[in-house]
Order: structure tokens, then sequence, then C-alpha cells
């Protein structure tokens, strides 16, 4: 398994007083999302577990992009990845943080 | 949520159990994952695929345990299996039912022997329950089925509900076709599967005890009729299981189409059964199936 | 040591153990304790419902007696049955009824000790020698979830992958000794010293079974399952 971490410096922290969210399936072309409030909401850090090695770039872009998009600040997001592609990762970014937000997932 | 067949395990214990009553044991965040994966290079799952924990039905406290049956098909390595173990000693001290929400293709490979020995652990503790009279209620009805191991588990419980897109077998039909040839079961014809292995047929020949509409409405007033139904596990049941069992086998022993086994039983059109609505199928098949008696 | 050199060895004043196409059953004395009941699956058969259901009988049977007799159990199995025809009649009933009657039995003052003298596999394995408050084996014996080249075929790996990685770990290939450091078996019998006397100091110690975890946790096998399902119980009784 890889093992990949990014941490994005964030000046919009995400809303809501969840806890936590988890969104997501571990299986075939799919991911699991667990997000997790932290002390600082000016970054956002994300870990990934993948089997598909050599894909740092395009994790790296999709997440840059999540974090530009979304208020992702404050977040610890850890993802168990079952080979998705970009858009299911986009995707499920986007529901965990509308469920940690509290608003429709 | 619609269909219980397509929910993910949490959902259905949302839709199964009082809103907001849930609290799970050993969550996500607790990242309690399986030790064996990795030397597969397979990707692991937060709660290693079952999701554990107490919550309300109508008010009763329960303790809950759903499988999920899209992580590595819901199937038991040590850790999932040991969550539920736990959980079923944990009704032992509180005294309370366990819904066991099934959907799982059996031991987990990468984990077999540790899967096996779980799922003995866990029959061991459903009998221990239910000497104490404590209901084991069994939930099937969802993508991965209730095979192998899981299916002995199953039939450990006091009570079985399941749905028509339900499963419950001990092995799988490809792994029959693959060791004993299509001839013997041709596990490319669904219908076939279904006939043998799903909801309508197992709730006529007395293996499920209530059968639903695959939904979660449906599944929590099962549950909730199974909560009140007796649960003992004793010598006296055990002698009414076997009767029960071997009566089946004189009943139906030499038979091999499970059409012919409802015909045996007195349903008309047995050929018709698959096609059946929930209602339509319930009052014709309502009155003709073998029942447990509670005799299980 | 087959069939008969274990019985022989098992109860050197004789016995009255009868064995059918694929079933054994009957009973011997083994003194100081007096009678054992005796049952089994033996030339590496596979068990369908027709002699799951007859063993089952015979455990009933023992229950109702309630004479408090400890039941033995040989067991060199294949796995369940595999046909159309089992699973129609619910399979899973009939094995789970057996694993049923052999656990109650073991909460109601008999001894049950399997002992796992050639092959067992798959739900054989949990309905006769799992369900036992102790298992043992003798050398040679060889328990399995599923063999290895199934394993392969299923899993899409090699046998060679899967013979590398059985290397590093005891928790999924067939074995006596993986099934020793899970927690399975409690220990392996001298097939050189008389059985009775192994069998009379094993009866001497408490059931194993409500300790499988623990010891695999102690032999390394299973080094989670004990504490996370500790931790559930710990869990649910704190607030409730």
């Amino acid at each position: 398994m890889e093992k990949l971490t990014f941490k994005f410096e964030t000046n919009r922290a995400a809303a809501g007083s969840l806890k936590q969210a988890l969104i997501g399936v571990v299986a075939s072309g799919n991911l699991e999302v667990l997000l997790e409030r932290t002390e600082n909401p000016g970054d956002c850090t994300i870990e990934i577990a993948t089997a598909a090695h050599g894909f740092g770039e395009v994790w790296e872009a999709v997440l840059a992009d999540f974090v530009s998009r979304r208020a992702a600040g404050g977040l610890r997001i850890s993802i168990n990845d079952g080979g998705a592609r970009p858009d299911t990762v986009s995707l499920r970014l986007a529901q965990a943080v509308r469920m940690i937000e509290e608003s429709l997932a | 949520m619609s269909s219980w067949y397509e929910a993910s395990a949490r959902q259905r214990i949302e839709a199964l159990t009082d809103s907001n009553s849930f609290e799970e044991f050993i969550g996500p965040e607790d990242r309690e994952i399986s030790p064996h994966l990795s030397l597969f290079d397979l990707p692991e799952q937060f709660d290693d695929g079952i999701v554990v924990g107490r919550a309300k039905l109508a008010g009763k406290p329960v303790l809950v345990a759903a499988q999920e049956g899209r992580f590595m098909g819901g199937a038991f390595g040590e850790v999932h299996g040991a969550k539920l173990t736990g959980l079923l000693r944990a009704a032992r001290k509180l005294h309370w039912p366990v819904l066991i929400l099934f959907d799982t293709g059996g031991v987990r490979l990468q984990e077999a022997n540790a899967g096996e020995i779980a799922i003995a652990e866990i029959m061991r503790e459903v009998v221990l329950a239910r000497s104490e009279t404590i209901p084991v209620i069994g939930l099937i009805g969802g993508r991965s089925g209730c095979f192998g191991g899981g299916g002995l588990i199953a039939g450990c419980c006091s009570t079985l509900v399941i749905s028509e897109q339900g499963r419950l077998s001990v092995t799988g039909p490809e792994v029959i076709e693959t060791n004993r040839g299509a001839e013997e079961f041709d596990s490319k014809d669904r219908a076939l599967v279904w006939r043998v292995t799903g909801g309508k047929h197992r709730y006529l020949i007395g293996v499920a005890d209530i059968f639903v509409e695959d939904s979660g409405d449906a599944f929590r007033q099962a549950a909730l009729e199974a909560l009140s139904r007796p649960a003992t596990l004793d010598i006296l049941v055990l002698e009414h299981e076997q009767q029960r069992l071997e009566r089946r086998l004189k009943r139906f022993g030499g038979i091999q189409e499970p059409r012919d086994i409802w015909l045996a039983l007195g349903v008309t059109r047995p050929e018709t059964v698959p096609a059946l609505s929930t209602d339509a199928f319930l009052s014709q098949g309502g009155a003709k199936r073998e029942h447990a008696n509670d005799a299980r | 040591m087959t069939l008969d050199e274990i019985l022989a060895s098992l109860f050197p004043a004789g016995h009255q153990v009868a064995t059918s196409t694929a079933i054994l059953s009957g009973h011997a004395s083994l003194p100081p304790i007096g009678k054992v009941h005796v049952l089994g699956v033996h030339g590496r058969n596979y068990l369908g419902v027709d002699d799951a259901v007859v063993l089952s009988r015979q455990v009933v049977e023992i229950l109702t007696s309630g004479d408090g007799q400890p039941i033995l159990l040989l067991i060199d199995s294949a796995s369940q049955r595999m046909s159309r025809r089992d699973e129609l009649l619910g399979l899973s009933d009939y094995l789970a009824h057996l694993a049923k009657t052999l656990i109650l039995a073991g909460q109601r003052g008999h001894r049950v000790i399997a002992l796992l003298y050639g092959g067992s596999a798959a739900g054989a394995f949990i309905a006769t020698a799992l369900a036992a408050d102790t298992l043992v084996a003798l050398p040679g014996a060889h328990p399995e979830v599923m063999d290895l080249p199934s394993m392969a075929r299923v899993t899409k790996l090699p046998i060679a992958v899967l013979e590398e990685k059985a290397k590093a770990t005891p928790i999924f290939a067939p074995g006596l000794d993986n099934l020793a450091q899970t927690g399975a078996v409690l220990e392996t019998w001298s097939p050189d010293k008389p059985l009775d006397g192994q069998l009379l100091a094993l009866l001497a110690q408490p059931p194993a079974a409500a300790h499988r975890a623990a010891l695999g946790a102690e032999r390394r096998g299973r080094p989670k399952a004990k504490a996370i399902a500790d931790r559930i119980v710990e869990l649910a009784g704190a607030g409730a």
C-alpha cells in the first residue's frame, strides 16, 4: 500500500459543529473518507492509503482543487482508497464536507 | 432509504433503529483496521467492514451489528469477527437483544483461519446468549447475501428475517459449480440461484421465519416482531429442531428442484412463485410453508 | 495412526464404536471416568445434511439422557458436502444445529473433546471440531478453511505467491501449526504415548474453547481478536 500525506494551508474553516463524518466504502472504484476536526483551522491535512502506486501527483492535483473550492480548514481527512477515479474522489470529498457541515449529504 | 439491498451498513442501521439512537463501539476514528490485508496489498477500511454498537428499537435498548457487504464482500476477518464476538458477550452482560444485519460472503480468505475461528466463537456466543433467553435476530437482504460461515451463524439465531433479495447458503453456487460442474449447479442461472438460496425458498422451507419487502421499514417492523418471539435455546428446543430437521429430510430429501418442494408443500403453480409480489407470496405461501415454530 | 489404532489406544479395554459410510458413533469406557460417548466423521468424507442429522440426533439423545459423560469427537473429514441438494434442503440449518447441540452439551455438564486425526475443512470444521469445548490433534492432521489451489483460484494469486506469504503469517494457510498458532488447536498429542493417558490428562484441564482468543494472542497468531472483543464488552458496559 502506498501512503501519501498532504497538508494545505487554507483561510476557510469547515462550518458546522459535527466532530466527524464518514462517507463511502472501500470497494473497487470507490473510497472511504473520514473527516475529523483539528485544532488548527488554518490548514487541512489529508492522509491517503492506496493500493495504486505512483499517482501522487494526481492526488495532489485533485486535493489542491478540492481545498481551493471548499472550506476545508480545521480538518484531518483520512482516505482508504479502493482504486477510485479522480472524479469519484472529488465527489466523496464534497459529500464528506457537506456531511460534517450538517448540510444535505 | 428505499432499498435495503442497495443500502450501506450504516444506512441500514439508521433505517432500522430509532432516530439518533445509535452509538457506535470502536468507530472508524479508532482506525482498528485489519493487521493482515497489507500483506496482500489490499486496502483497509477503518471499521473493517462491520459497524457495531447500541441503539433503541421502539424505545427498547438493543445491540446492533451491520456488515458492509461491499468491503471485501462483507467477509469475516480477525477484527471484523472480534467486534461481533464482543458484542454478543456484551449482550449477556446487559441482557439486551442483538440484531445481526448479515451481508457476507463468509470467511475472508486472506485471514481465513482467523475468520473461521471467529465464526465458531460467534456461534458459541450466540448459543450462550440464547441459553439466557436473549434474542439474537438475523436480518438477511444485502448484496453479498449470507454465505459460508455467515450462514452457520444465521442457523444459530433465534429468528431469521429475509427479503426476496436475500440469499442464504453454506457453499456458494460458484464454488459448487467449480467443484462439481455446471450440471450440479449452473451458478450463472440466476433464477436457479434464487430458487435454491433465495429468500422465498428459505421462507417456504422454514430456514427463515419472517419474509419482508426490500425496505428499511419492513425490516424494522420484522425486527420488532422478532423481539417478542421465544428465543431460548435449551435441550427441548434442540429436540424439537432435531425432529423438524429429520422431518424435512424425510419429506423433501429426494427432491432436486426447488419448485418440486413448493409443489409438495401444496403451493399451486410453483413456477409463479418468483414473480409474486410480497403480499401475494405471503398470502399464498404463508399457509403452506414449513414453520420452524421456534424450534430453532 | 488409523482410526482403529486410535480407538485401540484410547480404549485399551475395548469399545463399542461402529462406523457407517462416513460417520462413527458409539461409546467406550475410559477408567476411571467411565463411559465416553464417541462420535465423528472418518475417511475424509464430506459432511452433508444426511450425516449431520444423524450425528446431531446422537448428541440430542446424550443431552436428553443428562448423563454428564464426556463426548469425544474423532474427526477426519473433508469440508461440508458441496451439492445443490444439500443447499436446497438448508445445509446451514443442519450444520448449525449440530454445532448447537455440541456447544450446548458443553454448557450442560458434558466435556466435549474433539481429536482431529485427519482432515477437516470449512463448514464441517466449524460444525464439529470447532464446536467442541477443546480441540486437540494428532501429528499429520490437516485442518483448513480452503486448500491453497482453490484459494489461489479465488484470490487470483499464483499458488507460489500464496505459499510465500504463508511463510510470513499463520493467518490464512491450511495446516495444524497455523490453527494452533491462531488458538484453535490447544495441543498436538504424541502418537508414541498411550492416547488414553493423554485424554485423561486433557479432561483434567478446564475447557479451552472460551480462551481461543487469548491463546491466539499469546501465540501471536491472532494479535487483535481478544483485545477488540474485550474493548467492545467494556464500551458496551460503560454508561449502559
